[in-house]
């Protein structure tokens, strides 16, 4: 695995440094971007050492965040009752169905012309992406839950509210954290055209900054840890999803042994 | 609180209760258009702690009655009681409930709740008792039942299906409902895990004596398990044959290979072969 | 009141007449209405939108038969194509290698899996940096959006065929490269098909952003003038032809991915 590593970031070095491209040659080396990335004093103001570096992250991660729980606060919900209720999916797929195929970023200028700042607006559109995801895969959760699961709850006395509880729930959880996982990724996407379109601070914003302060290695230092907190984020969800879903663990567990 | 619910250490001998009582029930699906018959005046009478067994080619409704009998569906003629109260008439159906449990092809044991949970579900969901004495008389069960207290803790995932099948009966069981209804519960499983679990449904059986309304495709399963076993014709489905097994109990190991047994069994086969046959020619015709 | 979800299916079917659908429509309905209230009651920045009728006629009056405007939607679809096409090139052979060798997986996946949580629009400087036209930088960055979506479902794909087909195939006696073209190939098939229809609303978003940060034509850089130059009606005209040609490609892509699967028409 690390061979794999070790190849890609020579040949990148190496097309970057020797190869008479020009196309290469205007890119940031890997030598360069890590020399600023871990120095205490870096040439173009962000490293691991600086104040500055951790605010941006700070900003991206806080807009993805309040986008994401806002996107699961509503979404949930209303995943649950369209595919529990058909009257509420009646009223909200149509409506749902033509909103979806605009690109959320096709909705950032009128976020900008409808909130007051740029601040609301980017997280708007961030909730969005996220909001359509979490919404169409608890949905699909809430469906495929095996209609005996139902029969079984009502003839052992289960009201409504217990087929919520006991049944739902559980059994849409597994595809509800598929949709978490991708709302999260599609949230990070999101965000950062967002930033980049109209935002201040933030990882997308800086990546653009650096491009036309022409600090390249900091280009690439953005890429980087946006990819590190991309993953991260959809780690920890997978986690949290692991561990309120441990009888699947359990499960799979034994039928690999 | 409870209500009539008894003690499920009390046999149906001494209760009396859950006589079923199928009149002329009939099932349309669709009427304004497609039309499809799947029950025609279907009559039966199933007395309290009798174990009947429903055979028939596929589609030939028998699901469609559990469904019915179960309150999952609604019939669109006919009538059913139990123990003389009406369970589903033109005028509507009774919700699903504990009286009539059932046990599911499939199963239906819920993946995420442990054994214990699964078996004390209802009682809790009912509001019939704390939780603390519901995990007891559900332990208690379990224990007295081939000391299945040991997976009390496990999830569903992580036993066998012949084990998920006996929580699942359990499960339905202590709720003392008043039928238990089982649709092909054995279905999937192999020969060998087949046979176990005639043994165990048995001795649940002859302890409990709670009426059982069985459906299966198999013959000897049906046979063997029941004290009448009831053959229907393909579609639209409605009673053919019915059957006294008047074979002795406790059912044993001989009792399969006995002279009545085949008898019987003969009776049966020849029946269903005809419907089969039926099913099987209309198939073809409806694809050519 | 049961608890049981009605069984409606979950994919219906086109051709299939339903009677009036009452309860979306009043949802569309006032939907619009609300939008049209806010402008007029002027709540918060709606103040500066246009109503769902003024921007209706002004897309009839100066949109529909403006060569201008039609020239936006080809050029955004030129770029969505051409990106999604080169990422199909590229990302299948790459996700079929993944799948069917080990060792290229062991040394190289490590290293794509690092490259896919980036935000494709993350590449925006690194993309203008290295290619000579805005245009091709452009296409770079729609590559991107797609390539991943698509090496992974391919990749997927690969890892659920079934044993049983290969083994038989063997069996048979068929060599290592009958078995890759006639076995495998047509296995991966509905992968192809899943990242072909994830990978044409990525691109979208994509080409969106993309024209709107970096470039001069398309219809997200109309949209983008559109909030520029103050006048909204073309914020939304743009969002919502955006929109349109969004959703015609997913029908381009849908009928495409019928043709390559006739075995799942159902009658």
């Amino acid at each position: 695995m690390w061979v794999g590593y070790f190849v890609t970031i020579f040949a990148w070095y190496a097309c970057v440094k020797w190869l008479p491209v020009s196309a290469f040659q205007r890119l940031p080396d890997p030598l360069t971007v890590v020399i600023e990335w871990f120095n205490p004093d870096p040439d173009y103001g962000l490293s691991f050492f600086t104040r500055d570096y951790y605010l941006h992250i700070w900003y991206s991660t806080y807009r993805a965040t309040t986008s994401f729980v806002l996107a699961v606060v509503l979404g949930v919900p209303l995943g649950i009752l369209m595919g529990w209720r058909v009257k509420v999916n009646e009223y909200a797929s149509a409506l749902l169905s033509i909103l979806r195929p605009i690109p959320p970023l096709a909705w950032v200028p009128v976020a900008i012309l409808i909130f007051p700042g740029s601040e609301p607006a980017v997280i708007f559109v961030t909730f969005l992406v996220a909001f359509f995801a979490t919404t169409m895969n608890t949905l699909l959760g809430v469906k495929s839950i095996d209609s005996d699961y139902f029969r079984a709850a009502e003839c052992l006395g289960a009201k409504p509210g217990d087929i919520l509880r006991d049944v739902i729930i559980p059994g849409a959880l597994p595809s509800i954290f598929t949709g978490l996982q991708i709302a999260m990724g599609a949230a990070w996407f999101s965000l950062v055209a967002g930033e980049m379109i109209a935002a201040q601070y933030g990882l997308g914003f800086m990546i653009l900054e650096s491009y036309n302060l022409v600090q390249y290695p900091t280009i690439v230092i953005m890429m980087v840890t946006l990819g590190i907190v991309g993953y991260a984020s959809s780690a920890v969800i997978r986690l949290v999803g692991n561990r309120l879903m441990r009888w699947r663990a359990q499960s799979i567990g034994l039928a690999a042994a | 609180m409870s209500n009539t619910a008894t003690d499920i250490n009390q046999t149906t001998e001494q209760t009396g209760v859950g006589h079923l009582s199928v009149q002329h029930v009939g099932k349309v699906y669709d009427p304004g258009g497609a039309n499809v018959v799947a029950l025609d005046d279907c009559s039966l009478e199933i007395p309290a702690g009798e174990f009947i067994a429903v055979v028939g080619p596929s589609g030939c409704g028998k699901s469609t009655l559990l469904n019915i009998m179960a309150g999952f569906d609604s019939l669109t003629s006919g009538s059913v009681l139990l123990d003389d109260e009406p369970l589903a008439t033109l005028n509507g159906s009774l919700q699903p409930g504990p009286d009539r449990v059932v046990v599911f092809q499939n199963g239906a044991l819920f993946p995420w709740k442990t054994v214990l949970q699964n078996v004390v579900y209802g009682l809790l969901v009912q509001k019939q008792m704390s939780e603390q004495a519901a995990n007891e008389k559900g332990m208690d069960l379990l224990a007295r039942t081939g000391n299945l207290d040991r997976i009390a803790h496990s999830y569903p995932g992580q036993l066998s299906s012949g084990m998920q099948r006996r929580v699942e009966i359990l499960r339905a069981l202590i709720n003392n409902p008043k039928i238990l209804l089982l649709d092909e519960p054995f279905r999937a499983m192999d020969t060998v895990s087949k046979t176990t679990m005639h043994r165990h449904l048995l001795d649940i059986y002859d302890q409990y004596h709670k009426t059982v309304f069985f459906i299966t495709h198999d013959l000897d399963e049906a046979i063997f398990l029941a004290d009448t076993v009831v053959v229907m014709t393909t579609r639209p489905g409605t009673i053919k044959l019915r059957l006294d097994v008047d074979l002795p109990r406790p059912r044993t190991r001989e009792t399969v290979l006995s002279e009545r047994f085949l008898e019987l069994k003969q009776q049966a086969v020849s029946a269903v072969h005809e419907e089969a046959k039926k099913a099987f020619e209309r198939g073809e015709r409806e694809l050519a | 009141m049961s608890g049981n979800p009605d069984s409606t299916p979950l994919v219906r079917l086109p051709s299939r007449l339903r009677g009036i659908r009452w309860r979306g429509a009043v949802s569309v309905i006032a939907f619009f209405a609300l939008w049209h209230f806010a402008v007029i009651v002027e709540f918060s920045g709606f103040a500066e939108l246009p109503t769902p009728i003024q921007t209706l006629t002004a897309f009839f009056a100066d949109y529909i038969a403006n060569p201008d405007y039609w020239s936006s939607w080809v050029v955004s679809f030129e770029r969505v194509f051409y990106g999604f096409i080169i990422a199909q090139i590229l990302g299948i052979p790459l996700g079929l290698l993944f799948g069917t060798s080990p060792k290229f997986r062991d040394l190289f996946f490590p290293v794509f899996e690092l490259l896919r949580p980036i935000p494709p629009l993350a590449w925006v400087p690194i993309s203008i940096l290295f290619w000579p036209t805005n245009e091709s930088s452009i296409v770079f960055i729609t590559f991107v959006g797609a390539f991943f979506v698509i090496v992974i479902n391919i990749y997927d794909g690969v890892g659920s065929i079934k044993n049983e087909h290969i083994w038989l195939a063997r069996s048979l006696g068929a060599s290592r490269m009958s078995i890759f073209r006639r076995i495998m190939l047509p296995s991966v098939i509905p992968s192809i098909a899943v990242g072909m229809t994830l990978g044409i609303a990525i691109t979208w978003n994509v080409v969106i952003a993309a024209e709107m940060i970096a470039s001069d034509s398309g219809l997200g850089r109309m949209t983008w003038e559109g909030y520029v130059s103050s006048t909204p009606e073309v914020v939304l005209i743009g969002m919502i032809s955006i929109g349109l040609a969004g959703y015609l490609s997913s029908l381009i892509v849908d009928w495409v991915e019928r043709r390559m699967m006739p075995w799942t028409e159902t009658g």
